[in-house]
């Protein structure tokens, strides 16, 4: 019986772990060095919180990895060697493979800042972050206060998760505002207001120098680039993005960029040997998405699609309109198409805008202004149908066939307070356009075309 | 703020501990003129209770509650005995006749019962006289310090969102020592209300003057329950009403599910009885009002003329068209988190503890038995009070209608609703008795699972898998393992509270009533990701 191995049990590793099950008898084996069980990363922060623990990260059971016949094994990986079809651990026997797939995901960013090591300085990425942190920082009495380095979307997170016991953050952001290179700057700068609401010390368009310690070598303020002001501090957060988790594929003469290099089939350059989720690197860029995607669901669907190939489907990988969700403190953000910022969006895309008047509420519809195609949509604090999206995405519906429907988009719960008439009528103020709202319908919104 | 906060905490135990301390207080004892008034109201035939009443309770001072039982309970007990043993005598005698005519000096009721009816005549002290004053030391100051502690949190969690921060690193929430103190104090509660409600007749003096306002009868322990479950749901409605203060249905489902209690379940049935009508609970449906059909009520509500057939028609009504038709429009919710008494207090006061539900597989398997165990046994039951109602036979196959009633109001109506429905809120989380016990629950949950509109949409691809949704669903369905698969949630123990969808960071989840066409979609390959995948998928 063919072996497979997977090394990860992140998103990607697992759910083709579970799809291979689920289309084929092989042996499977799934190694990690972080955690025995399979958990969600993305809810890490909320263990910290105290909205969960650590056991409700866990999607499955753990009777569930026996009972499908997966085995679990613990341990971190050293090397590849193709010749033998083997991985070597840091300790224990070798273990032999057929096909092995790659979803060793990513590490947090250094770049080489003095101090970027010291004990008390810490990514948000790793089950063990989450311990490190819950020793550096229980309370506010043991750490006063913590610098976190780098505007993403888990920069945000570690200044929500520290805020929540209570403890002095100072957010260092290297932009003008806060993820401006991602979202328009109407958004961008609603953020920067509400992350200052959060009584979060939000510092732009500032960099790191160095990290300085005290006489324990343990992290006791940092000092900013541009106006060498020193921050005292007990906790430095790096949070200055992601990088693939690749150093141990180094010497197996697999082709590598910043992650391993795949194809649509992710199939590196040596056979057998597969490569998915945020380490895989696309050769070939799909659409406008980049070649890496750190992304939750992109890893689960590379995850979806191996498992087609391994089991004698093969099948190309080809994600759909891109989307994505977060949630910046209190304000939820998703995403449907693309809607690039100012910075970095085309000549011919436009953009359609409203914010509310007085809460956090805001849209940005982003056309092309000579075809009047609807390209892609930001929603904060209003929730919208995947479903509907992708469809008039894929129809290449005008952004007036948008707003006209825009109801059947909404996602919100019941009763509350819509404001497609809203949005609508500054449209048409703006374009001497007429559209009139129509009501939603469920017939369309269930109706599969 | 916080000095608020923390001073209200001062206050609520302050009033908490008046409300305990009560218990003990007073003295009781009749004068002769009030027990001979109470002998002829009751027309006890034995005359050996009234020489024991007499030797037990009158003119004796300073007997407190626990003693003043035990003397009242043994003075019942000996005239009891009294008889028992000239039946067993003249049974031995084989002397049918005298034996049949010793019956009727036998007193019935349980003896902490009797009990209760005697001290309600016998309190004296703080709490039968002082009432007023005693009233806000206990439930005032209760309310007050309650509302102290809750209302600053407008200011204190800050701006409206989900504010889940430190419960489970909180004693009071994660099941730490406050949750166990929690636990035995509910427990105690209910033991007491259910099997001693003598004990507590001094709080039952509290609120006498309500009652008399209202029904314009003194208070039984049942008045004292109702008004209790008002209170503390309208206080804790006011936590419900800050914490989810940006979430329009949380807040519209928590005032409904206070009107009905106050109007439904508290204020009508007593003002029925003012009018000399039968004590009637409007919205509380068979099931789940398992003595509907009960002898007694039969036949009191088809001698209360025109207005009895009326409830009759209703009750029956309720439960066979008006309860299935609602649940085929808006789900189970309309009743489990809108309506219902039991949900109502499992939303406000029971809020705080609904991560606290088990949602492992086992639990499943165990809730699914339970729960229709007990649906067959309601039915059952029902079919052999109505056999017996309209025989006369008081039993059929040789099992006695009265046992099966009483061991039915023992242990599903008692322990398992009160005692471990609610005494439970804060071990097993706030549904304990809705999610295993419930018949009613069970019987809309197949409607909901197999001829519905209801359900909870999955939105896509965007699920992250954090398991907000899971933890916080008080019913212990693991929503998460749905909405990661792109499936909508089609569960019969679904109540749908929508907390699932308030908590979850990515917008993931919407309670919708809508076609049935598609409600139950089972995906392999979820959305956004290659459409001919999808469609391979679709086709096998």
């Amino acid at each position: 019986m063919e072996h497979i191995v997977i090394i990860g049990n992140g998103i990607s590793g697992v759910t083709a772990a579970r799809h291979i099950r689920k289309n084929s008898n092989k042996e499977i084996t799934i190694v990690s060095v972080e955690s025995t069980y399979f958990f969600s990363r993305t809810a890490l922060m909320y263990v910290y919180m105290g909205h969960l623990k650590f056991e409700h990260t866990q999607p499955y059971e753990n009777w569930f990895w026996e009972k499908n016949d997966i085995q679990l094994k613990q341990g971190f990986v050293e090397a590849i060697h193709p010749d033998t079809k083997e991985i070597s651990f840091t300790n224990g026997p070798r273990m032999s493979y057929d096909k092995l797939i790659i979803a060793t995901g990513s590490k947090p960013n250094k770049f080489g800042w003095p101090g970027q090591d010291l004990n008390g300085v810490l990514g948000m990425y790793h089950k063990q972050d989450l311990e490190k942190l819950e020793v550096l920082a229980p309370n506010n009495k043991v750490c006063k206060r913590a610098v976190i380095v780098g505007g993403g979307l888990i920069g945000i997170e570690l200044a929500e998760m520290l805020r929540s016991r209570k403890i002095p953050v100072t957010f260092l952001v290297r932009e003008a505002s806060f993820w401006d290179g991602v979202l328009p700057a109407q958004e961008s700068e609603m953020l920067n207001k509400h992350i200052r609401e959060h009584h979060i010390d939000l510092r732009l368009n500032t960099n790191l120098k160095e990290i300085i310690a005290d006489e324990n070598g343990r992290v006791s303020s940092v000092v900013l680039a541009e106006t060498g002001e020193e921050i005292e501090c007990n906790v430095v957060g790096l949070t200055a993005g992601v990088t693939p988790n690749i150093d141990f594929v180094k010497t197996a003469g697999i082709a590598l960029g910043r992650g391993v290099k795949v194809n649509r089939f992710f199939e590196t350059n040596v056979a057998n040997i597969y490569a998915i989720g945020d380490c895989a690197e696309q050769e070939k860029a799909i659409g406008q998405r980049r070649n890496i995607e750190a992304v939750w669901y992109t890893g689960r669907m590379m995850g979806e699609t191996i498992a087609q190939i391994i089991c004698g489907n093969k099948t190309a990988y080809t994600p759909g309109h891109w989307f994505n969700s977060a949630k910046f403190l209190d304000i939820e953000y998703q995403t449907y198409g693309w809607v690039f910022s100012e910075k970095n969006k085309k000549e011919n895309e436009a953009y359609f805008q409203w914010k509310h008047p007085k809460e956090q509420t805001c849209i940005t519809i982003s056309f092309d202004k000579n075809t009047q195609q609807f390209l892609g949509i930001n929603t904060f604090g209003i929730r919208m149908r995947h479903e509907i999206f992708d469809t008039w995405l894929t129809e290449s519906k005008t952004i007036a066939h948008v707003l006209e429907y825009l109801a059947d988009a909404n996602f919100d719960p019941e009763f509350y307070k819509m404001h497609e008439p809203e949005i609508i009528a500054k449209f048409n103020r703006e374009n001497n356009t007429n559209i009139k709202p129509k009501k939603k319908s469920w017939k369309r919104i269930f109706s599969k075309s | 703020m916080k000095k608020i906060k923390q001073t209200g905490l001062i206050v609520f135990l302050i009033g908490l501990t008046f409300f305990i301390g009560t218990i003990f207080i007073g003295s009781f004892s009749l004068k002769q003129n009030e027990l001979d008034t109470f002998l002829q109201e009751q027309q006890y035939k034995s005359t050996l209770v009234k020489d024991a009443l007499e030797k037990a309770v009158v003119n004796v001072e300073n007997l407190n509650i626990f003693e003043f039982s035990s003397r009242v309970r043994a003075a019942y007990a000996t005239s009891n005995q009294y008889y028992d043993a000239r039946i067993a005598q003249f049974s031995k005698e084989k002397n049918w006749e005298e034996k049949g005519k010793q019956y009727q000096y036998k007193i019935s009721g349980k003896p902490h019962s009797l009990s209760f009816t005697l001290a309600k005549k016998a309190g004296k002290g703080l709490a039968a006289e002082n009432t007023a004053l005693m009233w806000f030391l206990t439930f005032g100051l209760g309310i007050l310090g309650a509302l102290m502690y809750i209302v600053p949190d407008v200011i204190l969690l800050g701006k409206p969102g989900i504010k889940n921060d430190g419960i489970f690193l909180n004693a009071a929430t994660n099941r730490g020592w406050i949750g166990w103190f929690a636990f035995i104090f509910l427990v105690s509660f209910y033991i007491l209300l259910y099997f001693y409600p003598d004990f507590i007749v001094n709080w039952v003096f509290l609120v006498d003057p309500i009652s008399l306002s209202i029904s314009g009868n003194p208070g039984s322990q049942w008045f004292l329950y109702g008004f209790l479950y008002c209170t503390v749901m309208t206080v804790m409605a006011v936590r419900m009403y800050i914490k989810y203060r940006h979430n329009k249905y949380q807040i519209l489902r928590t005032t409904s599910v206070l009107f009905f209690q106050i109007v439904f379940a508290f204020l009508i049935p007593e003002i029925l009885v003012r009018f000399e009508k039968p004590w009637y609970d409007f919205k509380n449906a068979f099931p789940l009002d398992y003595d509907f059909f009960f002898r007694w009520n039969l036949e009191e509500l088809l001698s209360s003329g025109g207005f009895g057939l009326f409830i009759l028609v209703w009750g029956t009504v309720l439960t066979v068209v008006i309860v299935p038709v609602m649940v085929y429009f808006f789900g189970k919710r309309w009743y489990c988190s809108w309506v219902c008494g039991c949900g109502g207090l499992a939303e406000t006061l029971g809020d705080p503890y609904r991560q606290l539900s088990s949602k492992t597989l086992l639990s499943w398997r165990f809730e699914r038995i339970i729960i229709h165990a007990v649906l067959v046994f309601v039915l059952v039951m029902t079919g052999f009070a109505l056999y017996t109602f309209f025989s006369g036979a008081s039993s059929v196959i040789g099992i006695k209608t009265q046992t099966i009633q009483d061991v039915y109001g023992f242990l599903i109506g008692s322990i398992f609703a009160g005692v471990i429905g609610t005494g439970f809120y804060p071990i097993f989380g706030n549904r304990v008795w809705c999610r295993f016990g419930c018949p009613l629950a069970a019987y809309l949950g197949f409607i909901q699972r197999f001829k519905s509109r209801f359900r909870i949409t999955t939105n896509g691809g965007q699920c992250i898998s954090c398991g907000n949704c899971s933890t916080y669903c008080e019913q212990g369905i693991d929503v998460r393992a749905y909405a990661q698969k792109g499936e909508n949630i089609v569960r019969s123990s679904c109540v749908g509270c929508g907390i699932c969808s308030a908590v979850c960071p990515r917008g993931v989840l919407k309670l919708e009533n809508g076609p049935e066409n598609g409600r139950i979609n089972p995906t392999e390959i979820l959305l956004g990701n290659d459409v001919n995948l999808m469609e391979l998928v679709t086709r096998k």
